[in-house]
Order: structure tokens, then C-alpha cells, then sequence
């Protein structure tokens, strides 16, 4: 052992080499993150390096944690919706959407096809947004720096839809428990199907330059291959389960809001390599516009929020301000929160980044007494000690992109 | 509506499953720890429920016993969930068997759950922290640690020993937290969660 311990603060790599006797020279500890670019957040990975390829991998996690379980366990459920947009914050309009539908489910509300309509259209645009980012940082991960440009053109008018639509480009917060929180502006549907015309050029375009590209080939053809049954193992959901070869979508299998009416397909991919979670992404969105065009096409009228929802939604401010019922209507609904019967819920939605659950235990009351949530990229990244190691360094990049994971919701 | 006809055929198949209620949504049933990894392998070969879709705990306070993990299973062909209850027989060391043998997916699940509420799971092959730091000493989702949190020493060593940075709780006056039972208005509103700001304790000066 060296006797020498003049080691930089930090520098992992040198301290590891310096200190272990049973790591010899050739092995070398690499820090990856938890503020570096190719992480899409602040994700930490302790790899364990021998020449360049990786022989271990452990993340470390938590870098994003806020306790929400904690915070949802201390508020009203209305309160909570805010905070739903902070855990897959690319797609937050899915969030909200999964919530409420998990309180829904608890209160037993039904919310009017309207209501069910505008629900698809959000969830669909919200995948749209998610994935063209997911696509275009994983062209960025694997030096196809163009994409991640025209991804982004794209996702910026998408952006502007939802601020229409929301009042807000990022932090929607768009639905509420029994509803959701206005109706679709005038027009606003048109300029839905417009984007849709001007999205799957783009994402034509993205095709052609990516899909035959050798050099994006050669960095994501069986790359970290997956197979059907390790991804069921370790709980995969969405479109990493689906790249792995299962075809499971909960919006086939366990349909909410109304998704049996709509038709599209689920792609499937073979080998559940990186390039399979690509291709299956690149089919998402096509799939996703067609049901956004579907359901513009087929929006019922009547109202935006459940009739017999009225121990659970905000009373309209204008019956506030002048009728007696309202105002006590909407003093408790502040103050006590919704008073929901006591009971164990758990449902899961469809999310962009795979399955995104909500668990709640009720006691009655407007606070929930257990509340948990099931991140769908906390699940995905579980898999990375298993599939890292035995790939080059320059792989967990691409992996890391592939599976397409937001830090919010992995740390919650 | 509870799926009752699977929690039916399961109370029957399964002699020491008792059933869960409040279930609005899926069937539920409890276990004991001691035939936890038994159901769970039958389960998961005999009853196609291959997929340990989310875990997680709940700490029923004052009650006992007192931690519960609570497992949801998935059934990929049949696409029905499962509620699977496991309390924790000691509320000062709560031991459940761990399934990450059975199901890979646990292994962060309940890392996640040892971590916020302190429960062991035996036979678990790298039980640590996962969101929280190795030296935290609290489990946080317990019901009796405090909302704001505790005051900490800043996780990173060297920069504690040369700033002496600490990590202080949360301001709660103002915050958006609902009032809850108490004894005085004082103790119900959500400043009486405050942990370093109210009217009796002042703001510690930073340091």
C-alpha cells in the first residue's frame, strides 16, 4: 500500500486506487454525475471501470427527493394536484390525470365523457411532449445533436397549447378531482390538429435521420438487450416493457378514461435492445396522434366536471360570491378538504415514462393517511446494476437515455 | 368494486390468508410473515401474477402491530392486480422476509421501505438507504418524524468540517398544510407542525 495520501477532495477515482488494496491498477472507480448532461438529472453512478469497460454499476439516488409522500400525508387531495406535476415533470398533464383518477376511483366519482375526452387528449399530448424530448436528448446522448433541435421546435408549440389550455407551460395542474379545472378554449382544438399535421412531419424527418443512421446504429443495436422475461422481473412498465417484447399497455389491458373507445395499436419491440426502445417510442407518437386525432374528431358535449361531485370540486367562484350553499360549499372544501369515504386504493395509469401508481389508504376525511406513489423511472433504473456492466463506458449514455427516465419522479 | 371472485378462490386455495377490507378497488388479502415467500412463489408460478408491479409500507402510529408492507402484484396475461398485506409482528425491530429472490423488483422497493420506515427485510442481499443519505438517522415517512424534518449535519463531510452548514427544518408558518385535530386552535394549525418558526421558537440565525 502506498503511503502517500495526497488525494484532491472528490476525486473518487484516485482516492479508490490509492486506498484499496484488492482494486489493482487496472480497475478504476468513475463518478458519473450527479450533475453531468448524459444523466438527465442529478442521477449518480458509482462505476467501477476495468480498461473501458464497466464491470459494476450502482446508482445512487435521492439527489431529487422532497418527501411528497410525507407533504401528500399532511394535505387536502386538492391540495396534492400541484404536486403531481413535479414528479414526471415532462409530462405533467399525465400526472395530474393519474391522480385524480386515483382519487376518483376512491371517492367513486364518475367524471361526464367530456371530461373523459379532454382527459385523452392531455394524456396523449403529454406523451407527445415526453417522448419528442426523450428522443431528442437520446440522439444528443448518442451525438445525433440535431434531433434534440428538432424535437425541441416541435415540443415549443406544444408548450404553447398547454399554456392555452392550462395557464401554464410546465406547471399545468390542470386537473381536479371529480373534473378538470376549465374548459378547452374556442379554437383551441383546431390548432390541436394543426400541430398534429406540422408533429408527424417532424417526426418523419427524426426517421430519416435516425432510424437508418449507421452511426446511431451502431451505438444502439443490442446495446443492453432486455429480455421479456427479466423485464417483467424487475416490474418494467410502458414503453421499456413493451421494446422488451410484451405486449402490455394499461390502456388496452386496464382501460380508464374512456381509452376502449379509441383505436389505436401498441408496437412491440423484439429484442428489447436501446435501439428497440427507440423504435418503439417513434411509433408511440404516431400512435398518440392518432388518438388525439380521434378524439377531437369524436369531443361530446356537456360539462367538463362531474354533476354529483359537489362534496369534492370547488363550487363555481361566481355561485361563491353570491349564494350562501356555495360559499359554506367552498369554505369547507378549503379548510377540511374533500371528505373521502375510508377505504385502500391503488391504480395505475399509462404513463410516458411507464406506469405511474398511486396508492392511497383513507381513513375518511380530506388528508389521505397513507399516500404512496409508484414512479415508473424509479422502477426502470432498479434494472441498471444488472444491464450495465460488460458495456463500454461510452453504452451508459446511450442506456441511460434509452430508458428514458425523469429524476422527479424516480426520487419523488 | 373489489375482485372478489379471485380473493374468493384465493381464501380457499390458501388456508392462512385472511381477507384485507376497505378494498375499493382490488382484491386484498393478508399474510403472515412466516408464509410470505411461500404465496408469493405460488403466486407468482402457479397463479401467473409474475410481476411485483409496486411495494411499499404503512405505519399505523400508535396501533399495534404497527408497519405493514403492503405489495401489489400484476398479473401480465390477465392484467388483475393483487393486494398482498404483511405486518410486521414487532413494532420496535419490524422483520417481513424479503422477495427479491422471487422478484427482482423488490430489491428497490424495499430499500425505499427500510429506508422510510425502518422496517428490516430479512434476507435481503444489500439492505441500505436509498433516497436518504447512509448516515441519516430518522425514518421519515414514521408518523411520529416531524414534517419540517430534523436539523442535520450537511451530508457531505468536508463541506460540514470547514462551513459547519446544517440542514434545518422547514418553515411551516404560511405553508400550505391543512389543519389538522389538535387540542387548541394553536396546535391544529399547520404552524403547530413547525419545527423552527413560530411565535414560541425564532428562526435559528444561519450560521
Amino acid at each position: 500500500m502506498s503511503s502517500t495520501k495526497e488525494i484532491s477532495i472528490g476525486d473518487i477515482a484516485a482516492r479508490s486506487s490509492e486506498l484499496s488494496d484488492d482494486l489493482p491498477g487496472e480497475k478504476m472507480m468513475i463518478n458519473m454525475g450527479p450533475s453531468h448532461p448524459a444523466t438527465h438529472g442529478v442521477l449518480r453512478l458509482k462505476l467501477e471501470l476495468e480498461g473501458d469497460i464497466v464491470t459494476k454499476c450502482d446508482p445512487v439516488i435521492g439527489y431529487l427527493h422532497r418527501g411528497d409522500e410525507k407533504i401528500a400525508e399532511n394535505m387536502t387531495y386538492n391540495q396534492f394536484v400541484p404536486y403531481t406535476d413535479r414528479l414526471d415533470y415532462l409530462a405533467p398533464l399525465a400526472n395530474n390525470v393519474a391522480y385524480a383518477i386515483a382519487v376518483e376511483k376512491l371517492a367513486n366519482l364518475k367524471v361526464p365523457p367530456r371530461c373523459e375526452a379532454i382527459r385523452v387528449i392531455c394524456c396523449e399530448l403529454a406523451r407527445i411532449s415526453s417522448h419528442l424530448l426523450g428522443l431528442g436528448v437520446y440522439g444528443m446522448d448518442t451525438g445525433a445533436w440535431t434531433i434534440f433541435m428538432y424535437t425541441f421546435t416541435e415540443r415549443e408549440k406544444l408548450y404553447s397549447l398547454f399554456e392555452e389550455l392550462t395557464g401554464a407551460r410546465f406547471t399545468t395542474s390542470y386537473t381536479r378531482i371529480g373534473g378538470v379545472a376549465r374548459d378547452i378554449p374556442e379554437g383551441w382544438l383546431g390548432r390541436v390538429e394543426t400541430f398534429c399535421e406540422e408533429v408527424i412531419r417532424t417526426i418523419d424527418e427524426v426517421d430519416k435521420l435516425l432510424t437508418r443512421n449507421k452511426i446511431f446504429l451502431d451505438r444502439t443495436k443490442d446495446i443492453a438487450p432486455v429480455s421479456k422475461e427479466l423485464a417483467i422481473a424487475y416490474a418494467f412498465t410502458g414503453a421499456n416493457l413493451r421494446a422488451s417484447g410484451v405486449a402490455a399497455d394499461l390502456r388496452k389491458d386496464a382501460p380508464y378514461s374512456g381509452y376502449e373507445n379509441y383505436d389505436f395499436d401498441i408496437p412491440v419491440g423484439t429484442v428489447g435492445d436501446c435501439y428497440d426502445r427507440y423504435l418503439v417510442r417513434m411509433e408511440e407518437l404516431r400512435q398518440s396522434i392518432r388518438i388525439v386525432k380521434q378524439a377531437i374528431a369524436k369531443m361530446p358535449d356537456g360539462p367538463w366536471y362531474a354533476e354529483e361531485a359537489k362534496k369534492v370540486f370547488l363550487p363555481p367562484k361566481a355561485g361563491v360570491l353570491t349564494k350562501m350553499e356555495e360559499l359554506i360549499q367552498n369554505f369547507m372544501l378549503v379548510t377540511e378538504g374533500p371528505q373521502m369515504p375510508a377505504g385502500e386504493v391503488y391504480f395505475e395509469a399509462e404513463n410516458p415514462k411507464g406506469a405511474l401508481g398511486f396508492f392511497i389508504h383513507s381513513k375518511g376525511g380530506g388528508v389521505p393517511y397513507r399516500f404512496h406513489i409508484r414512479g415508473g423511472s424509479f422502477i426502470s433504473m432498479g434494472i441498471l446494476p444488472k444491464i450495465v456492466p460488460g458495456h463500454y463506458m461510452t453504452d451508459v449514455t446511450a442506456i441511460l437515455g434509452s430508458l428514458d427516465f425523469v429524476m422527479g419522479e424516480c426520487d419523488r | 368494486m373489489p375482485d372478489s371472485e379471485l380473493q374468493t378462490s384465493l381464501l380457499a386455495k390458501f388456508p392462512y390468508l385472511t381477507p384485507r377490507p376497505g378494498s375499493v378497488d382490488h382484491a386484498a388479502v393478508n399474510v403472515p410473515p412466516s408464509d410470505l415467500v411461500a404465496f408469493t412463489k405460488s403466486l407468482r408460478d402457479e397463479l401467473k401474477f409474475d410481476m411485483l408491479t409496486d411495494m411499499t409500507a404503512c405505519d399505523w402510529d400508535k396501533d399495534s402491530p404497527r408497519f405493514t408492507a403492503i405489495y401489489h402484484f400484476y398479473n401480465t396475461s390477465t392484467h388483475q392486480y393483487l393486494r398482498v398485506a404483511c405486518t410486521a409482528p414487532d413494532d420496535e425491530n419490524p422483520e417481513v422476509p424479503s422477495l427479491v429472490s422471487l422478484h427482482p423488483s423488490a430489491n428497490w422497493f424495499e430499500r425505499e421501505a427500510y429506508d422510510m420506515f425502518g422496517i428490516k427485510f430479512s434476507g435481503h442481499p444489500d439492505l441500505r438507504r436509498i433516497l436518504m443519505w447512509d448516515d441519516y438517522k430518522w425514518h421519515p415517512l414514521r408518523k411520529e418524524f416531524p414534517l419540517a424534518g430534523h436539523e442535520v449535519e450537511l451530508p457531505a463531510v468536508d463541506v460540514f468540517e470547514g462551513s459547519r452548514t446544517k440542514i434545518e427544518p422547514a418553515p411551516m408558518a404560511g405553508g400550505p398544510f391543512v389543519a389538522t385535530p389538535g387540542k387548541t386552535m394553536h396546535d391544529a394549525e399547520p404552524r403547530g407542525k413547525d419545527q423552527s418558526w413560530s411565535e414560541t421558537n425564532s428562526k435559528p440565525a444561519n450560521k
